[in-house]
């Protein structure tokens, strides 16, 4: 499969006018790839994610097209959208512990929800049993509650779920960020083991924390305010980030075995700008060390070397 | 489950307890001398006052010590017996009640489930429609804010006595006696749908407001975006939401239950209906403080019961009553 | 979920069949602002509050339709008995005369002036509402934070109680005692009310109590050695202004409401005029039959205005202090 972002807009309707979340960005996914989506609070990532499968009551297609397995997708018309969700696109959402109706046992949830999308339960619940298994979870499961699941049992539940049927894409939003450093880790395993066992073709992986995306992304997207920064392998983002925003991320991570008597851990000084009126040109100027008057204008998201595209004046 | 519902039994066992020992406190410690009063207001002849005197104070208990007063009101009480009515003296108040229940019944049990039924269903649909919504929502807030006994007063004045289509007073026409006749039937409809109406709007009103907030509310959870992000149709995540806000519409039926009494006293008033609202109000104007009493008490009974049987309607309806209870994990 | 709304509460019955839920999710919990999402016990946000309140305010329709209804009828109250031209009591006017120039609102079948018995009857209300609601606001307040907020025996001893209380039919109550005592003043009359209408106050911000407890900036203040009123007062109290500002509108309307339920029924002071006394007297002087419509139509009116208008401006309020109702 691939997905083929461009130059998509989101913006947030409010009163006091729109919130420009995501002004156009351009990227693409290969076929089993895994690419994490990186970035502090307010950058865009999680409009990114969700604008690709559902858009929300503030949420506005301002312009664009996004580009699944060869369809355009309808982001604006949420009927058309309907097609694709669950089946093509999926979602592990960041609530993914008060997902399920508490009201209803997880059993009769997805089979009401399966359903409801055409798919005979019957028929895919050998299947649904076996991944549950897969991810330390018993049969017992489908006939409990969700409060008598704990958080974790409950998020493993609805990975399950929104992956039973073999999406294209999935779009895991921030699912490791209320975990701890042990349960991070099991989780992000099972997202990769998901992608082995081609239950996803591929990921999005949206989180604020670069270092779990080194170890279980194949690629690193970048993004600030609303735009990108810089895509390559994880590999490169981590070791060799062109972009100053990304070397700053980079470089405020801890170290093991660096003692920081030595050196201290940076920050980036300063927070990001107003989405509601950003200031022309480079958004990343403000803060940026290497920031010169061509950043007036705003750098275009090319190709610097092979697999490794940055937006900024000073690496082009 | 057990556990849930012996603890609410533990509360209305405590409430009756409570309620009982108010009753009967109340004469004895409110200032001044209840039998002076009755004297008072009876005019009687001076030979006749000290053998009324008398009687009253023995009907009160006052001749004997105060705990002593308290343990044979209890006694009483659970052989059913409330003393006799001071007003329609020798009929016993039990009966005076047992009498004028039915009426009081047959108005607010099919007021309160329907107002709450129609109520619900109206709000949901609101939830979803805008322009069904700017109506209800206005409609409701002025039908909820409104005095049932004046929405009485209003309807008979409009339907019965203005347009003539509907009776102004009495649960039945004059020249007919209760009998399971279809043409007693027919009349008895006739004149109970104005004091059901008045009843049944006012809550109306209400539900249909707290429903529609509710299921705006439950259509905003993190279920309900969740399946719709999975491209669940409307109608799932409708039946998710209905469901879940009836839980707490049905909390709240418990909690609203003696305002739904209150408000049948009042409009049984406005068109003479022989309820129980009736005889209170001539119970209230006569100081007939037995009848007062007992009225007071069957009240208390009749709430504490309807509380719980919305209790065991609730543990049926939320299936975690039933899991957390049994100790799951 | 960033917003608690107490539904297990039983969201608040005001003592009007079937408005259970209204005290809900329509009284819902945190103002945004505050210190939801702050890492230290951040007490500015309270003040900045303050005029992003206003500005949101006074553009909620919501909010500014019913705050105007209320503000004419609490006009009403104050400017109407200085320019009505009768005593509302004087009994010396022709009997039974529909609205006229000399008689606003016409006369009673006693010959008295219904406007001015109007406009007395609505400084009867607003009073049985304010001292009624504020008794009972006071009350569950107390009687929630401390149950809340201690947790443990005392909290299933206030439980208790609430419970008890709760469940006895206010106007069961209230008439028993009336039937014994006289009730000779409208503040006597708002003290009962007062007393009787606490409980679901009591539950509403226990609840509410319960969710700000075991918030960092509590834990802060409790380990700075601040006493336990002094957090009560100080953190968790403020930051449930805004839902302790709309308990006490419902308190008052709902006082209001059960106020006229008791005049009606000949239970209030006998002396004065209410809004409910009118209808009382309306109804036993056969106004009905009559076809006295200028007597018994403007205190229902009156009693809708003034309650309605709080209900509406209590859904106003309600998506000011809470953006995610805010409508585009």
């Amino acid at each position: 499969m691939s997905l083929s972002v461009d130059n998509l807009a989101v913006y947030y309707r409010t009163l006091r006018g729109d919130v420009r979340a995501l002004d156009g960005v351009t990227f693409e996914i290969d076929d089993g790839e895994i690419m994490g989506l990186a970035g502090e609070s307010g950058c865009g990532k999680s409009t990114l994610g969700k604008s690709l499968i559902r858009l929300d009551g503030r949420m506005r297609h301002v312009g664009g097209t996004v580009t699944l397995d060869g369809r355009v997708l309808p982001l604006s018309d949420d009927r058309a959208m309907n097609a694709f969700r669950y089946k093509e696109v999926s979602i592990v959402p960041q609530y993914a512990m008060s997902a399920l109706n508490p009201t209803r046992k997880v059993g009769k949830i997805a089979k009401e929800l399966l359903e409801s999308r055409g798919v005979d339960f019957e028929g895919v619940r050998p299947e649904f049993v076996r991944r549950l298994e897969l991810v330390g979870l018993t049969l017992d499961v489908l006939g409990m509650f969700p409060i008598e699941l704990s958080g974790g049992m409950k998020q493993r539940a609805v990975m399950v779920l929104s992956t039973l049927l073999d999406p294209s894409l999935l779009i895991a939003d921030e699912v490791t960020s209320a975990l701890d450093v042990s349960s991070q880790r099991a989780v992000a395993e099972m997202l990769v083991e998901f992608r082995e066992r081609q239950f996803v073709k591929s990921l999005v992986f949206i989180t604020h924390d670069l270092a779990i995306l080194y170890q279980a992304a194949d690629t690193i997207l970048v993004m600030y305010a609303g735009r990108l920064a810089e895509k390559a392998t994880s590999d490169a983002v981590i070791s060799r980030p062109l972009h100053p925003y990304t070397r700053l991320l980079v470089s405020s991570l801890p170290e093991v075995g660096v003692r920081y008597e030595n050196r201290r851990l940076s920050g980036i000084p300063g927070k990001p700008p107003s989405l509601l009126e950003p200031p022309a040109g480079c958004r990343f100027r403000d803060r940026c060390p290497l920031a010169s008057a061509m950043c007036a204008k705003q750098p275009p998201f090319v190709e610097v070397e092979p697999g490794h595209r940055v937006a900024c004046w000073a690496v082009t | 489950m057990l556990r849930y519902l012996a603890r609410k039994i533990v509360v209305y066992v405590l409430t009756f307890f409570v309620a009982v020992t108010i009753d009967w406190a109340i004469p004895r410690f409110m200032p001044g001398d209840p039998v002076e009063g009755l004297l008072a207001r009876m005019h009687a002849q001076p030979s006749a006052e000290e053998a009324l005197s008398g009687y009253y104070t023995q009907a009160f208990g006052f001749d004997v010590p105060i705990w002593k007063q308290y343990l044979n009101f209890w006694a009483a009480l659970l052989h059913g017996d409330l003393g006799r009515s001071i007003q329609n003296f020798p009929t016993t108040v039990s009966e005076l009640i047992l009498g004028a229940l039915p009426y009081t019944l047959a108005l607010l049990v099919p007021a309160v489930l329907l107002s709450f039924w129609a109520g619900n269903k109206v709000g949901a649909m609101a939830a979803r429609r805008k322009a069904l919504d700017n109506t209800v929502l206005p409609v409701g807030y002025v039908l909820t804010a409104t005095p049932q006994m004046w929405l009485g007063v209003v309807l008979a004045w409009v339907f019965a006595l203005t347009l003539g289509w509907f009776p102004v007073s009495g649960a039945y026409s004059f020249d007919l006696t209760p009998a399971w006749t279809l043409e007693f039937a027919a009349d008895f409809v006739h004149h109970w749908i104005l004091p059901f109406a008045a009843l049944f709007l006012v809550a109306f009103g209400g539900w249909a407001i707290g429903m529609r907030n509710m299921i705006i509310y439950e259509l905003e959870s993190d279920y309900s975006n969740y399946l719709t992000s999975l491209g669940a149709p409307t109608k799932l995540v409708r039946r998710y939401a209905y469901r879940n806000a009836l839980l707490p519409q049905i909390t709240g039926l418990a909690l609203a239950l003696g305002a739904v009494v209150a408000g049948a006293i009042v409009v049984e008033i406005v068109f003479s209906y022989p309820g129980l609202g009736t005889l209170t109000l001539g119970a209230i104007q006569n100081r007939d403080y037995f009848l007062i009493q007992g009225i007071f008490l069957f009240l208390i009974t009749g709430v504490l019961i309807a509380n719980f049987v919305i209790d065991i309607a609730y543990v049926l309806i939320d299936p975690r009553t039933r899991t957390g209870m049994q100790g799951g994990r | 979920m960033a917003l608690s709304r107490q539904r297990d509460v039983g969201a608040g019955a005001v003592p009007q069949a079937g408005l259970a839920t209204i005290g809900g999710p329509v009284v819902t919990a945190e103002p945004s602002a505050a210190t939801g999402g702050a890492p230290a016990p951040d007490r500015a946000p309270v003040a900045a509050h303050r005029s992003e309140f206003l500005y949101f305010a006074l553009r909620n329709w919501k909010f500014v339709a019913g705050l105007s209804v209320v503000l004419v009828f609490i006009a009403a109250a104050v400017l109407g008995p200085v320019v009505a031209a009768h005593a509302p009591l004087e009994f010396n006017g022709p009997t039974d005369q529909p609205p006229s120039s000399d008689y606003w609102f016409g006369t009673t079948s006693f010959g008295q002036d219904v406007f001015s018995q109007f406009v007395a009857g609505l400084r009867a209300a607003f009073l049985v509402g304010a001292l009624g609601g504020g008794l009972a606001w006071l009350l569950g307040a107390v009687v929630g934070f401390t149950a809340g907020y201690r947790g443990g025996a005392v909290d299933d001893v206030l439980n208790m109680l609430t419970n008890v209380v709760l469940v006895i039919p206010t106007l069961a109550i209230l008439i028993i005692v009336s039937a014994y005592m006289n009730v000779h003043s409208y503040t006597v009359e708002a003290l009962l009310i007062g007393l009787t209408s606490w409980p679901w106050a009591a539950r509403a911000v226990r609840a509410q109590t319960f969710t700000l407890k075991t918030r960092d900036f509590v834990d802060v203040a409790r380990l700075s050695g601040r006493s336990r009123r002094q957090v009560i007062t100080s953190e968790i109290a403020p930051n449930m202004s805004s839902y302790l500002l709309m308990m006490f509108i419902l308190l008052f309307g709902g006082a209001i409401l059960i106020g006229a339920s008791l005049d009606f029924l000949g239970l209030g002071p006998a002396t004065s005029v209410s809004l409910g006394l009118m209808m009382n007297s309306a109804f036993l002087s056969s106004a009905l039959v009559l076809g006295s419509w200028w007597w018994f139509l403007p205190p229902g009116i009156g009693i809708i205005g003034i309650v309605g208008g709080l209900y509406v401006m209590n859904v106003g309020l309600d998506e000011v202090f809470n953006p995610r109702l805010r409508e585009l």
